[in-house]
């Protein structure tokens, strides 16, 4: 199953290999990894989505816990938090198929950032579920490149709201 | 003004350093020459990884913090099998290196090792250091890191450079603030309470003392929890120690190479209390050694270790000393006699008379007997290999302390470890047991031993073989002895002489122990080698 982590770190040099290697070490697998700053530039927010069973995210919990610059681990819930990616997708696009995939742009909410003779770049941010219709959508025209930034989440107040009320 | 070095030497002044272990270079160099000048002891070892053992052993010992420190490439690499041993028994150790100039650090430049990088999964924590400024806070922190929570080594690594530059002034600061690091000491109140329901239903328990139980003090309050209640106390290798050897409490220590009383009893039981122990793989080969439905209660202060190699009935998250003091205030209960009594049936059930080999030193019994010559409070120090389990199973003492490298197996740890534990506990009896395959592995520090007069005893088991390891080819690979045989041992006699020890070889049991109470009652560093017969099992 996959799991999304939220990590706050101190917003030092090496700690983000301290925390990717504390992945490979223990054999734990990583699917994607994001890294910024937070509204306090001291501290920096990873977003991990790691494959494993129960047993397997709450080591990592635990074990991501003891890394010193590490101050909070937060495993998102199902349904509890807002999951977004950015994506660059460079697609074949000879002149008389622009207006197709214009379309497909218009349809997915991407972006075209940018044209030329025989490409289109698209930019789409949006869940995993969406970005694969997106790609199911533009394999036909042929997909000449993918950029991914990782997923970043956030908590749903909304539905901590809801859980409090009910 | 002052140097970044004078404020390495005076954080260790503020920390209350006594004695470091190290091997200098030209990087460490302004380090050591401002050390010099200080009451601070710096002990030259011969190989940068014997220094982090020392320090290990001298931490040990003394239940403070042990520190090494080794020059940046070589120096700082030789160090890491150390620091590793240091992490995997959990012992509080600050290792400081020296590195090459800021400024030319990742060009590959003379002697240039990306130590911190290298020791990154076997530290609790890590420093480069960029800035002298920072040297204070960085001192203060890596001290209070090594020794709170589940104490472990931590390495500061410093430029020449950054030990060179000059502050206007130096001050210590008096907290740390480490957002990241806050570790739960107390016990779970509402857990404590649980686990103490379920102890009184239990009609079978045990309790099973790793080194936790030592690490934190908790030895006293242990025993005394264990003789209130009636349960009997297994130990793992590193809690050897925890309960007095000839106690009817105590039924040995578990695992591979355990006694067959004390697994049995770990695995008829209704109830297992792990107190400061993980329950490595060499303890706990397989979770199903545990009773299927017996319930477990375990006790520790690294959340981590949990539910990490066995399923856990009751969680209690805290240091030792602390949850068992909560436990002992309202405990009440009494395990029935007859688990006690049937416990030791099997024990007696279990005992056999070690094989003896005429023209031989029959080495269990051998160990039990010096354990029985040595003083209140005497520390063995047992290698890694064969020596190690005889040592273990045969060390009875009321109130000794037993170490060795439990979890990372190091071969050579005893004599190194032996050097730091004498310094620290000048005034007890400290004892290295090794095999000939061990001892070769740090005999160099023997010029260490005899440089600083330290009354010192080493025993070395001489039996040819890389014992352990024959004994593993003798039961799965046919008796075919692939490199395990070390036919041309050196005469140790020889040897010891070259270092200016005394020294004698004994065949026979009687010998050993008229050398041995000869040996102990001198206050010069002493090797008695004992000729062991290549087949005697380890257990």
């Amino acid at each position: 199953m996959k799991y999304t982590l939220s990590i706050l770190v101190e917003n030092h040099p090496g700690v983000l290999s301290k925390v990717s290697g504390l992945f490979s070490r223990r054999g734990f697998n990583i699917d994607s990894l994001a890294v910024g700053i937070t509204e306090d530039s001291n501290i920096s927010r990873m977003t991990i989505v790691a494959d494993g069973d129960e047993y397997v995210i709450e080591q990592l919990e635990k074990q991501l816990n003891k890394v010193i610059p590490v101050i909070k681990v937060r495993t998102y819930t199902q349904g509890g938090f807002i999951s977004r990616e950015l994506a660059l997708i460079k697609v074949s696009c000879p002149a008389k198929q622009r207006l197709d995939i214009m379309k497909i742009a218009e349809l997915m909410d991407a972006k075209i950032v940018d044209v030329a003779l025989n490409t289109m770049t698209l930019q789409f941010a949006d869940t995993l579920e969406r970005f694969e219709t997106l790609t199911d959508l533009l394999k036909p025209y042929g997909i000449r490149e993918i950029v991914r930034t990782g997923t970043v989440a956030i908590e749903k107040d909304s539905a901590a709201q809801r859980k409090q009320t009910v | 003004m002052i140097s970044g070095a004078e404020i390495m030497v005076r954080c260790l002044q503020e920390e209350g350093v006594e004695i470091v272990f190290g091997y200098p270079g030209a990087v460490i160099c302004p380090f050591f020459d401002k050390l010099h000048d200080t009451e601070i002891k710096a002990i030259l070892v011969r190989q940068e990884q014997n220094a982090a053992h020392a320090a290990s052993g001298y931490a040990r010992a003394l239940s403070r913090v042990g520190v090494c420190v080794a020059t940046s490439g070589p120096g700082a690499l030789n160090m890491i099998t150390g620091i590793a041993t240091a992490y995997m028994d959990s012992i509080p150790m600050v290792a400081i290196t020296g590195q090459v100039r800021s400024d030319v650090l990742g060009r590959d430049v003379f002697q240039e090792a990306d130590i911190t990088g290298a020791c990154e999964s076997f530290v609790k924590h890590s420093y480069l250091v960029k800035d002298t400024a920072e040297l204070p806070r960085i001192f203060k922190e890596a001290f209070h890191i090594a020794s709170t929570g589940r104490p472990g080594p931590v390495l500061i690594d410093v430029p020449v450079d950054v030990q060179e530059a000059e502050l206007e002034s130096f001050e210590y600061p008096e907290k740390v603030n480490i957002i990241g690091y806050k570790p739960s000491v107390h016990g779970h109140p509402m857990q404590i309470k649980r686990a103490l329901e379920m102890i009184a239903q239990s009609r079978r328990p045990v309790i099973c003392a790793g080194g936790g139980v030592l690490t934190s003090g908790a030895k006293p309050k242990l025993r005394e929890f264990s003789s209130r209640t009636n349960i009997p106390v297994v130990s793992t290798m590193m809690g050897i120690g925890v309960m007095p050897s000839q106690s009817p409490l105590y039924v040995g220590m578990i695992g591979s190479h355990g006694t067959k009383a004390a697994n049995m009893t770990v695995h008829e039981a209704d109830l297992v209390i792990l107190c400061g122990a993980r329950v490595g793989d060499r303890a706990v080969a397989s979770p199903d050694q545990v009773a299927e439905h017996a319930n477990i209660i375990h006790i520790d202060i690294d959340p981590a270790e949990i539910g990490k190699n066995m399923k856990t009935t009751i969680p209690i998250v805290g240091d030792m000393k602390n949850v068992i003091s909560q436990m002992l205030k309202d405990i009440d209960y009494k395990a029935p006699d007859e688990w006690l009594d049937h416990i030791h049936q099997r024990q007696e059930e279990y005992q056999k008379e070690p094989v003896r080999f005429e023209g031989f030193v029959e080495p269990k019994s051998f160990i039990a007997k010096l354990s029985s010559m040595l003083r209140q409070k005497a520390i063995l120090i047992a290698d890694v290999g064969q020596n190690q389990i005889w040592c273990a199973n045969n060390f009875k003492m009321s109130d000794g302390r037993f170490f060795t490298s439990g979890g990372m197996g190091t071969m050579g740890y005893s004599v190194p470890a032996a050097v730091g534990a004498k310094l620290a506990r000048p005034n007890r009896d400290v004892v290295a047991v090794c095999g000939d395959g061990s001892f070769q592995m740090s005999l160099n520090e023997l010029a260490t031993i005899a440089q600083n007069g330290l009354n010192v005893k080493i025993i070395v088991m001489e039996n040819n073989v890389l014992g352990m390891v024959h004994e593993l080819q003798d039961i799965h690979y046919n008796s075919r002895y692939a490199i395990t045989e070390l036919s041309d041992v050196p005469d140790f006699e020889k040897l010891a002489e070259a270092y200016g020890i005394d020294s004698v070889t004994v065949s026979s049991n009687e010998d050993a122990e008229k050398y041995a109470k000869q040996m102990l009652r001198s206050d010069k560093p002493f090797i008695l080698i004992c000729k062991v017969h290549p087949k005697t099992s380890s257990r």
